[in-house]
């Protein structure tokens, strides 16, 4: 089972399905960052595991997988710095109350 | 002292106890990351649920990119969250409702997610496929300075300007306005 590609991409496929369910779902801004960093995750997972079985792509795969975990913490810092700042106006970390561009 | 390949009298393979265990800690700690109803304990679950991943990139023979994993995830961007949670957290937040009203369409979006790509990884037939192989550090360190150097470059300029632009986007708005007055 740990030796066949299938089972680490299924494994990745259902981490990322578990990410765009917490970020359909939840209401929490920081709930949605995290569910994309489950997302994030199950990329990199996917991308390991092919870099692993296919020997044409083993050294690629684990500098693309370092870059993707750089690129992800820039991406973690600025949006957790606009919701501390939509924090500091709205008052509340709940998204479906961010509704001034409605009005 | 050496143990076996297997697991004595069961025959169960070691990485396929391992790969099991892995895999379920880290889809039960990502399930109770979107469906916990404290997010404090939402982020707890996500730093088990990194941790669970590093363990299958160790397992998948790329000890760089778990010790990264476990570095930067576990140790930056955890701490991060759990630092923001903390500063968004409101009194009356755990009581009210978690989920959006559009919950259902969100279970089913991610239902038929992981159902086409489970068929399509098991339908498909991947080129060139062969066993599992440590990845050597010193390979990936050659990789990254000869072929990926200008990507490597553009990161660091990417996340120098992350920074400066999460500093300003945080800070209060006093000290923005004093700073515009002047």
């Amino acid at each position: 089972m740990s030796n066949s590609l299938d089972s680490y991409l299924i494994l990745s496929g259902l981490l990322f399905a578990i990410g765009v369910f917490g970020f359909l779902a939840r209401r929490n801004a920081i709930s949605m960052l995290m569910s994309i960093e489950l997302m994030i995750n199950a990329v990199n997972l996917s991308i390991l595991a092919f870099g692993a079985f296919v020997p044409q792509l083993r050294t690629n795969a684990a500098v693309i997988a370092l870059l993707i975990i750089a690129v992800a913490a820039a991406e973690a810092t600025v949006g957790l710095a606009i919701v501390i700042a939509i924090f500091r106006n709205k008052k509340t970390p709940l998204v479906d109350e961010y509704d001034s561009m409605r009005e | 002292m050496p143990i076996g390949d297997s697991i004595p009298f069961t025959g169960i393979r070691w990485d396929d106890m391992l790969f099991v265990a892995l895999a379920a800690t880290l889809l039960v700690s990502a399930l109770l990351v979107v469906t916990l109803r404290d997010i404090i304990r939402c982020g707890l679950a996500l730093i088990v649920s990194f941790a669970a991943l590093a363990g299958i990139y160790a397992l998948l023979g790329d000890p760089l990119v778990a010790a990264a994993q476990v570095l930067v995830y576990i140790g930056a961007i955890s701490v991060l969250i759990l630092f923001a949670i903390m500063m968004t957290q409101t009194k009356n937040a755990p009581t009210r409702l978690v989920f959006q009203t559009q919950t259902w369409f969100a279970g089913v979006a991610a239902l038929v997610i992981a159902g086409v790509i489970t068929v399509t990884v098991l339908a498909t037939t991947w080129p060139a496929t062969g066993s599992r192989v440590v990845t050597v550090t010193t390979d990936v360190a050659h990789r990254l300075f000869s072929d990926f150097v200008l990507p490597f470059e553009v990161v660091s300029v990417l996340l120098t300007a992350a920074v400066v632009g999460a500093v300003y986007l945080a800070r209060r708005e006093s000290a923005r306005h004093e700073e515009d007055r002047s």
